[in-house]
């Protein structure tokens, strides 16, 4: 399913592990279709053992596909043309911890085909994005496993490539960290770039992608924008109420002391619920309407093939 | 945006290997090597009359070729190993640099840390003959060609290393480097044994390793013998000829392996 124009295409993956001597196999992803166009962010979601680190892997020409193929910028990963035009961030990074900052995003500008007056330019500007322009001349071996995390998106984005592909870029990060690099994904979309990333931290991910992929065991479950998977109409309400608990059509969804919570089907019911609330002399504290989120559509999708797999 | 040239990949990552073998303090091993050569060169000297000059020769170019191998299997086998292991190899591989040039430059980058260690040794038992007032001039040919033996063991190293695991990879280099002494065996085996599958084979392997022991010459410059300037020419042509065969295995089996 080449698309004109795409970033990324992935046709008809598939990717087999064998165990030692051919003995046993495990198939990492099955038949894999995916495109994504230039400007977008891109979530690649799944538990783990999903097959998301192996689809990175294939992408980046570490694994070599059993059936399908790879098209970067139109051309295979294995061309370092287009490899050089994308910038990497695996998962939980370790980089050479002899090096200082400053020496090993120079190093990595070397590889990228920076020149040197650039690359003295762009290894400050990077450290200072991810705001470790006073840490230039520390080793590696005394940063936290944050600081590697945010010295590993320096490197990735430094040369500026029209694709970033980032690993789990979230994980093992502080609620502010993770906050930085959600920020730093939103300021590429804003430059025009293209930004691919594994998660299975599903909050961040509804929050800055465009498009998502559900993988499962392998298996694409779905595909495609997220307003397009995501009901954006209200599915049920939550009721807070204090008091006594009226009749009505709703289930209880937990109770402290004489608080409790109500969930109502629908907006007759919300009427109904609140009415008889106020008759039987209890108070409302609140009512949130729920939308489906990408959690909701992640359980259903993961939750749905699971149930096929015990049917079957 | 353009992939680099090779050139600038190839020594980007060399001087790399360089610096992570010189921040490894891999030098460090120099010291232990200055200190007993001195030691030795010293008690020597005490204990012999008048053949102490080619003992501290003959102890040092063996300690010089030794400690090359040690650094050259051991390094060399490692250096690979941990860029898979500590998955750096992954962010590396990810950038416009082609498999052969990781191979390769790292290959170069191990072989500029024996030609550093073997100056600094052979500057060593320089000093040591000095103190004694005798030169040391003579073991250049044979200090060279122990260069080039070390070229050969890297490649093997590089080459298993990238077929296997470090321990297996250490074994079997090591096996090659001893192997190579005693390839001159084989041949006069193959003349012994009657003809038939186990003559060819002694034949087959005596061409098929690398024939390390005509690069040996330490007893020729100890003993104030010449070593002819096209022998040196022709046994660096054969050194560079094998590594370079080596090394594109090593590149094909390292262009094979998938990174799980």
């Amino acid at each position: 399913m080449s698309q004109v124009g795409a970033v990324l295409t992935l046709s008809g993956l598939t990717k087999v592990y064998r165990g030692h001597l051919g003995i046993g196999r495990s198939v990492a992803l099955d038949g894999l279709d995916l495109s994504v166009a230039p400007g977008q962010v891109f979530g690649l979601l799944g538990q783990n053992g999903a097959g998301k680190t192996t689809t990175l892997k294939l992408i980046l020409d570490l694994l070599r596909p059993d059936r399908g193929e790879v098209r970067l910028f139109g051309r295979p990963p294995s061309d370092p043309a287009a490899r050089a035009r994308i910038g990497y961030l695996p998962e939980n990074p370790y980089f050479y911890d002899y090096l200082t900052a400053e020496e090993f995003l120079d190093f990595y500008g070397r590889l990228q085909g920076l020149p040197r007056a650039v690359r003295r330019e762009r290894v400050r500007e990077s450290l200072s994005r991810v705001g470790l322009a006073d840490r230039a001349s520390t080793p590696l071996r005394k940063f936290s496993k944050g600081m590697v995390q945010r010295l590993g998106l320096a490197q990735a984005i430094q040369h500026d490539p029209d694709l970033v592909i980032l690993d789990e870029p979230m994980s093992g990060l502080d609620p502010i960290g993770r906050r930085e690099v959600r920020d730093l994904i939103l300021g590429l979309r804003a430059a025009g770039r293209t930004v691919f990333f594994s998660s299975h931290i599903l909050q961040d991910a509804e929050m800055i992608c465009d498009r998502v992929a559900i993988l499962d065991r392998g298996r694409l479950r779905a595909c495609g924008r997220l307003a397009d998977l995501v009901s954006s109409s209200v599915r049920w309400f939550e009721v807070s109420i204090r008091g006594a608990v009226p009749e009505g059509r709703f289930e209880r969804v937990s109770s402290t002391g004489d608080e409790h919570l109500l969930r109502v089907p629908d907006i007759d019911g919300l009427a109904r619920t609140l009415d008889a609330t106020h008759r039987a002399g209890g108070q409302v504290l609140s009512v949130w309407p729920r939308r489906e989120t990408l959690e909701d559509l992640f359980l259903r999708e993961v939750g749905h093939a699971a149930a096929t797999r015990s049917d079957g | 945006m353009r992939a680099p040239r090779a050139s600038g990949v190839v020594t980007a990552i060399a001087l790399n290997t360089f610096r992570e073998a010189v921040r490894d303090r891999v030098l460090y091993l120099l010291l232990v090597f200055a200190l007993l050569v001195i030691l030795v060169a010293r008690f020597l000297a005490l204990v012999t009359v008048g053949s102490e000059e080619k003992i501290v020769k003959d102890f040092g170019l063996s300690a010089i070729s030794l400690f090359g191998v040690a650094i050259a299997v051991f390094v060399g086998v490692s250096l690979v190993f941990k860029e898979i292991e500590r998955r750096t190899v992954y962010t590396l591989l990810a950038q416009p640099v082609r498999r052969w040039q990781f191979v390769v430059a790292k290959f170069f980058g191990l072989l500029a840390v024996l030609a550093v260690n073997v100056v600094l040794m052979y500057a060593t038992v320089a000093i040591a003959l000095w103190l004694e007032g005798a030169s040391s001039i003579e073991l250049l040919p044979a200090v060279w060609l122990i260069l080039v033996e070390l070229a050969i063991i890297t490649s093997f190293a590089l080459l298993f290393s990238s077929l296997t695991n470090p321990i297996l990879a250490a074994v079997w280099t090591s096996a090659v480097y001893v192997a190579g002494h005693l390839a001159w065996s084989l041949r006069l085996l193959a003349e012994r044994v009657p003809p038939g599958v186990a003559r060819w084979a002694c034949e087959a392997g005596y061409w098929i390793l690398p024939n390390l022991d005509r690069l040996d010459r330490k007893a020729t410059v100890v003993h104030g013998l010449d070593v002819p300037a096209a022998f040196l020419l022709w046994s660096t042509l054969y050194g560079a000829c094998y590594t370079t065969l080596v090394l594109a295995l090593a590149c094909v089996a390292f262009e094979r392996r998938e990174f799980r």
